[in-house]
């Protein structure tokens, strides 16, 4: 038998496509909103995921009044509150962060920072927004049916998730199952486009050693988050099934309401399983490309190359790695073997020694560099600061036998917000500070950024600084209040108070993000093609905003890694990684 | 979860086989000029769609091995009884295995660009599949007239949940296959149609593996097999 060789596919992109072979909007329609360019889902992405993101931001303020002056507000009862820590949680972890990482700065930036012309599958991608979409809608639609959202927390523990006395356990349960079982479906469907792209798609020149390291950090999210979104599907669909066709996957035989439940020998713990196995890489699916893209951004405002590119490169991979091998320690109080502990703790605390290598590289990339205090530079700095912080107290609960007493109080939510909450979120503002300007031709006004920047900033550390302080007292995290425990001083009552007038004001501050993205659109200085004078390729398209098709008739060629800047003898202080080298051009200039 | 952290090394021995190949030691910022000056790091020559179905199948194989890890878990619990596995499940293994071998030779037909060939293969494997597919749900109402209700026991639950996962992936290829099917017949030119067939083989191909995997689960053997290799190993 002959094997006839594949026609027309060569192992490198032709530079010039036909006009055909480009999707082509046809009408309005197709053109902004069943839109299959990588740039409008892109955005689409984003702007889903930024509003149902405000929604939880109001549920974290409905918290924080209880929390704070408890009895205060007639309108939050117990019930709501669980349902607003589980409706919070679940929002921001998976249809803002994970959406906005993947799905928006994915979308935006993969196809051109590896200079393609879309993502390879474009069809599928439109797919996978318009699947996302109705995931959100099917979970916002849980506050309005009756019994409201479920109240079972964000990791939906079975017994408790479908047992009578959980709110929401009439319809808010299983429409939060379905919806994450359509989240995963249209992330998949996005995913393999992310993870194909990067694989196929580079062009000439683009070696993977010569991604920027925001590529590398979306590409290896990428790959776990399809990995570890499967488990997070079993046991949305187990669930499911045990709530409504009586099966007893997870649930044991026990007495609901006085009379025995039609359930037995179903293993709550085998869900845990489960959940974690998805539940901690999904931390490092929201970190990684965080991590990336602080790279690019304090590389660019730093104007110096990355510290140890290689390094960050192995690093990226190895947290991937590794992240799929400690999911137990979020389960060290759940009654599962305890010598596993030391397994997990062991691989846990081995975690840190590649993040410790990053931050360190950040902090090297920084010295002696030219930085420009720019508010991109604002916020990759307050993130260096919030990670570390955040990381440092994930060095204590790693640990067994301090997180047995720590478990389930206030210095959980303090380390995970400060690990997973704030410095993402940081990252994200960033980012969007810096790539704005090629979204939409304009920079954003400086002045409201810096505001934003600080308010932000200091408030989210006296937000979760104190919160530390309570957790070590004992203040339970999950209690709608605390009612007359004598181990609770009133000072911590006190502080209660604080943290929520201080996260009122830095909820509302956000506000003025929002404006000042919406008034730069019309009104903001206009930013030219490079702002930032930065060397990816996304910064040197032909059009600003990035045309239909990206680059034009000729694709970009590459010929550097992505961060030669103040290069000794440049006549600029960086090179764009499509500028031949000088070399070549005088050779060139001798021949002709 | 030890299957998962199996399939996971499996994997991870992949991607590093892969990334062994892409020159991750180089040292990017001494490699200034046009890419050809370097060895590797170029982009695999497969089509994009190839890759793409390989990539899907990593992830679909992550769920089926984490539906497995989640049934060998349960069934260690006491409340376990196994129920007993329809003949019926041997016929309609036999008419998957011939539904694969049907696309297999659509595939060999394509490259010899016999578009007579293909699409015969083509319609026998749809055919076939869908056989399979009816076959399946007549075993499910055999089962449940014998009274093996679906959450009656959990063993009885994981054969409705796994034979159902494997029945809708295989709904999905059939969409794929059908989409194939009317492509060919339209006279699309047969050189353009052996990727698309190719394809679709290797996803039966895989659905194939799968169902064995889970029927071998199902029987028991697995449990046997692993009883084996645990007495060997201690």
């Amino acid at each position: 038998m002959v094997d006839i060789p594949y026609e027309g596919i060569p192992g490198i992109p032709p530079a010039e496509v036909p006009d055909v072979e480009l999707y082509h909007p046809r009408s309005w329609w197709t053109r902004y909103v069943f839109s299959q360019d990588a740039k409008v889902i892109a955005i689409q992405y984003s702007l889903t995921a930024t509003a149902i993101g405000l929604v939880a931001l109001v549920l974290s303020w409905l918290m924080r009044l209880q929390l704070g002056f408890p009895g205060t507000f007639s309108f939050i009862d117990a019930n709501q509150y669980l349902q607003f820590i589980t409706m919070h949680g679940m929002i921001m972890v998976i249809y803002l962060l994970t959406a906005l990482f993947l799905g928006g700065f994915g979308n935006y930036l993969i196809p051109l920072m590896v200079g393609a012309r879309d993502m390879v599958f474009p069809y599928v991608n439109m797919l996978s927004y318009w699947v996302y979409l109705l995931a959100v809608l099917v979970l916002a639609s849980t506050f309005f049916v009756p019994g409201g959202p479920t109240g079972a927390g964000w990791t939906l523990y079975p017994p408790q998730a479908i047992l009578s006395g959980t709110p929401g356990q009439d319809w808010g349960i299983i429409l939060m199952m379905s919806s994450l079982i359509l989240f995963i479906i249209g992330f998949t469907m996005g995913g393999l486009n992310y993870v194909v792209t990067v694989l196929q798609a580079r062009t000439r020149g683009m070696t993977l050693m010569r991604l920027p390291l925001t590529v590398w950090g979306i590409f290896t999210a990428t790959v776990m988050a399809l990995l570890a979104f499967p488990a997070l599907f079993v046991a949305s669909v187990m669930l499911l099934l045990d709530r409504l066709l009586g099966t007893s996957f997870f649930m044991p035989s026990l007495v609901e309401m006085g009379t025995l439940s039609k359930y037995g020998g179903g293993s709550p713990l085998l869900f845990q399983h489960l959940f974690w196995f998805f539940g901690h890489p999904e931390v490092y699916i929201v970190a990684l490309p965080a991590f990336g893209i602080v790279s690019d951004l304090i590389s660019t405002h730093a104007r110096k190359n990355i510290f140890g590119y290689r390094m960050m490169v192995w690093a990226i991979v190895a947290i991937g790695a590794l992240s799929f091998i400690v999911w137990a320690h979020h389960m060290y109080v759940s009654g599962m073997f305890p010598q596993f502990g030391y397994f997990f703790a062991t691989t846990t605390l081995i975690i840190a020694i590649p993040t410790a290598i990053k931050v360190y590289n950040w902090v090297l990339t920084l010295w002696r560099g030219d930085i420009h205090l720019t508010v991109p530079m604002l916020f990759a700095l307050g993130f260096i600061i919030t990670f570390v912080n955040g990381g440092l107290t994930g060095l204590f609960l790693g640990n067994v036998v301090v997180d047995v007493p720590l478990s389930d109080t206030m210095f959980v939510v303090a380390h995970f917000h400060m690990v997973m909450g704030v410095a993402p979120i940081m990252v994200v503002l960033g980012a969007i500070y810096h790539w704005y300007p090629k979204v939409t031709g304009r920079m954003l006004n400086e002045a409201l950024g810096k505001f934003h920047f600080w308010v932000t900033f200091l408030g989210a550390y006296l937000i979760f600084f104190p919160m530390h302080y309570l957790g070590l007292l004992g203040v339970p995290r999950r209690y709608f209040e605390l009612g007359d425990a004598t181990f609770i001083p009133s000072s911590a009552h006190s502080l209660n108070a604080f943290i929520s007038v201080v996260a009122l004001t830095v909820g509302f501050s956000q506000m003025v993000f929002l404006f000042n993205l919406a008034w730069s659109l019309f009104k903001g200085e206009a930013s030219g093609g490079n702002p930032w004078r930065a060397t990816t390729l996304e910064w040197q398209t032909p059009e600003t905003p990035p045309g239909h098709g990206n680059w034009g008739k000729e694709l970009p060629v590459v010929y550097r890694w992505a961060y030669d800047y103040s290069v000794p003898g440049a006549a600029e202080d960086f090179i764009p990684q499509n500028q031949p080298p000088r070399a070549t051009q005088l050779i060139q200039g001798a021949a002709s | 979860m030890s299957a998962v952290i199996l399939f996971l090394a499996v994997l991870a021995v992949i991607a590093g086989w892969w990334l062994s190949q892409q020159r991750l030691t180089a040292k990017p910022w001494l490699e200034e000029g046009p890419v050809g000056n370097f060895p590797g790091g170029d982009t695999m020559t497969w089509p994009a769609a190839k890759v793409g179905l390989g990539v899907f199948l990593a992830v679909a194989s992550a769920l089926f091995v984490l539906f497995i890890s989640a049934y060998s878990m349960r069934m260690s619990v006491v409340d376990w009884r196994p129920l007993p596995i329809p003949r019926l499940l041997w016929v309609n293994t036999g008419v998957l295995v011939l539904s694969s071998v049907a696309l297999q030779w659509s595939y060999v037909a394509a490259r010899r660009h016999d578009a007579e060939g293909a699409m015969i293969g083509l319609l026998a494997g749809g055919a076939s599949a869908v056989i399979f597919l009816a076959g399946q749900l007549l075993a499910w109402q055999r089962l449940g007239a014998a009274g093996y209700l679906v959450a009656s026991n959990p063993a009885n639950s994981f054969f409705y949940l796994l034979t159902a996962v494997h029945g809708l992936h295989l709904t999905g290829g059939l969409v794929a296959l059908g989409r194939t099917s009317a492509k060919m017949w339209r006279g699309t030119e047969i050189a353009n149609m052996r990727l698309s067939v190719e394809l679709c083989a290797i996803y039966w191909h895989f659905l194939l593996l799968v169902w064995l995997v889970l029927l071998g689960l199902l029987t028991g053997w697995t449990d046997d097999f692993v009883n084996i290799c645990r007495q060997l190993l201690s």
